[in-house]
């Protein structure tokens, strides 16, 4: 592999620019994390070194556009991976008009839908981990907080983070956006199923800590 | 007793387990800082027990926090109380004093969220401008920072707070408190000794984290008895601060912003604080830890706070003091942050 250019340094791991075969790839690199005991450090870059790109095959299989894998080193827990062009959704629902807003909601609804009825926990659904191509295909990446679960308490917690990342960061119209998450996913999934879920939400909601739903104890 | 010209914001908390009283002038100078805790005969903190030692303190810290700044109660222009989130019996008592110091004394109200004074203080003491704040008590752990308005919650505890997994492993373990000695150094203590780390459930959803598997988990490999206790204190708070700690970076990463700060009860544990330093290094943010008595719950941070709240045009008429139990730290304006 040539050259790799720093693209960003999160928290989880480094995202890095590289051309591999004439190709322009992502190398996703969970570096070693000094604050963890080495041997808790090794075991958990590991665990979601392998468990990422499984969940992302799995994701395909879902019909939710994830970018294609192309090398999984477990010794240096990186993933090399398809260079996906596009904007991340996070900054796109800021800039666009309150319909096509909705519209992108929906479709993201849509996607985590799919994920969910194929048994796929994403575990870290943020706006940040969501990729707009030019086509208006969504991609979804990060898949190494996720799980194989069709639980409905996972798939609860999966969009109660959706939730709470959508307050976090688009907190002018993040009930309006979830709104439309919910729509999208309850046409995916049937009503039934996605019922429960949201039954599901609630709960989780009145587990917290400090919620006005919660019952008064 | 020479009266003071500067004006005087009295604070009350009394949200767990600390009846507290602090004293601070308007231009964020910390006079007093009294206290009195309430120790359990065993188990954790019976809200109403609580509450009746904190009806009775009331008068010996009041004075005490008077004393110590040198002022009478005339010399007073405001009265702040911790308005929530807490245990009900609690908040009670607290809410209950200041109202009655405000009426008496004629002078506004203002209530204050308790988790935003922690925030609040740890930044004037630690001279911190706008940092990411990892709050760890017995009852909340909260990763914020400030966007748009208000301090947003970007992670926390799906189930219980860090503090609180903490001390009730402690418990299980036999361990006591002792006044001068929370639970929680004496876990730290134990843990300095442990050479093995034992698996454990590392549990990280998204930008949150849960705590209950892990603290059933450690409690039963505690009770089967083949673990030293040294190795099971050390890997549960290695599990554990790693847990939040990531979450920490997490939002440092996300929000790029140049401080990190520790507060709350656990912020005294040294590991953490060292965890902690690690991440703001990696990403070039200076790290701040709260001192001691102004990490833990305490009067000063909500006298302090109050003096923000009301210069900002924001007071409490007596009539709409009830404290809210649930009072979540992103509910509250905090229009002196630009």
């Amino acid at each position: 592999m040539g050259a790799m250019t720093l693209l960003k340094k999160g928290a989880e791991a480094s995202l890095f620019l590289a051309d591999w075969h004439g190709r322009k790839v992502i190398v996703k690199a969970r570096l070693p994390k000094r604050y963890r005991p080495a041997e808790l450090d090794a075991k958990i870059r590991h665990y979601r070194t392998a468990h990422e790109p499984q969940l992302m095959h799995e994701a395909k299989k879902a019909g939710v556009p994830t970018p294609t894998i192309f090398l999984v080193d477990l010794k240096d827990a990186a993933i090399t991976m398809e260079f996906v062009a596009g904007r991340q959704v996070k900054q796109v629902l800021a800039d666009v008009s309150r319909k096509e807003r909705q519209a992108l909601c929906v479709k993201i609804g849509g996607l985590i839908g799919k994920l969910h009825r194929h048994g796929v926990i994403h575990g870290d659904l943020t706006t940040s981990n969501m990729i707009l191509d030019a086509e208006g295909k969504i991609f979804l990446v990060d898949f190494g907080l996720g799980e194989k679960n069709t639980e409905v308490e996972a798939r609860g917690v999966d969009l109660h983070l959706m939730k709470r990342a959508l307050q976090s960061t688009h907190y002018r119209f993040a009930e309006e956006c979830f709104k439309h998450v919910l729509k999208g996913y309850s046409a995916v999934l049937g009503e039934e199923d996605a019922e429960k879920v949201f039954e599901k939400i609630r709960e989780i909601e009145r587990r917290g800590r400090y919620v006005d739903e919660r019952k008064q104890s | 007793m020479k009266r003071r010209t500067e004006a005087l914001c009295l604070g009350v908390e009394s949200t767990a387990d600390d009846f507290g009283v602090g004293i601070a002038t308007f231009k964020g100078e910390i006079l007093a800082n009294a206290s009195s805790g309430y120790v359990p005969e065993e188990g954790g903190i019976h809200p109403r027990e609580a509450a009746r030692h904190h009806a009775e303190a009331a008068d010996k810290v009041l004075n005490e926090a008077l004393t110590k700044a040198g002022v009478k109660p005339t010399d007073l222009a405001l009265i702040a109380f911790s308005q929530g989130p807490g245990l009900g019996p609690c908040l009670r008592t607290g809410a209950t004093v200041a109202r009655a110091l405000a009426s008496y004394l004629n002078v506004p109200l203002v209530g204050v969220n308790h988790s935003l004074a922690h925030i609040e203080i740890g930044k004037l003491k630690t001279g911190t401008v706008d940092p990411v704040t990892l709050y760890v008590s017995g009852g909340n752990t909260i990763v914020s920072a400030f966007e748009a308005g208000r301090y947003r919650v970007f992670g926390e505890t799906l189930d219980i707070a860090l503090g609180n997994c903490l001390d009730v492993f402690a418990r299980e373990a036999g361990l006591n408190q002792k006044q001068g000695l929370s639970l929680g150094a004496a876990l730290e203590r134990l843990a300095a000794d442990g050479a093995k780390l034992v698996p454990l459930p590392y549990v990280v959803k998204g930008m949150d984290v849960s705590l209950s598997g892990l603290l059933t988990a450690a409690t039963t490999l505690l009770h089967k008895g083949e673990c030293r206790l040294e190795d099971l204190c050390y890997s549960l708070q290695e599990h554990a601060f790693s847990m939040v700690t990531e979450v920490t970076e997490r939002a440092l990463a996300h929000t790029e912003k140049k401080e990190v700060l520790l507060t709350g009860g656990v912020a005294a544990n040294k590991r953490l604080q060292a965890m902690l330093s690690i991440i703001a290094e990696e990403h070039d943010s200076k790290f701040n830890v709260v001192p001691l008595q102004f990490a833990t719950d305490n009067g000063a941070m909500i006298a302090w706070t109050g003096v923000l709240a009301y210069t900002h045009g924001l007071v409490t008429p007596v009539a709409e003091s009830f404290v809210k139990l649930r009072w979540r730290l992103e509910k509250v304006d905090v229009p002196w942050v630009q």
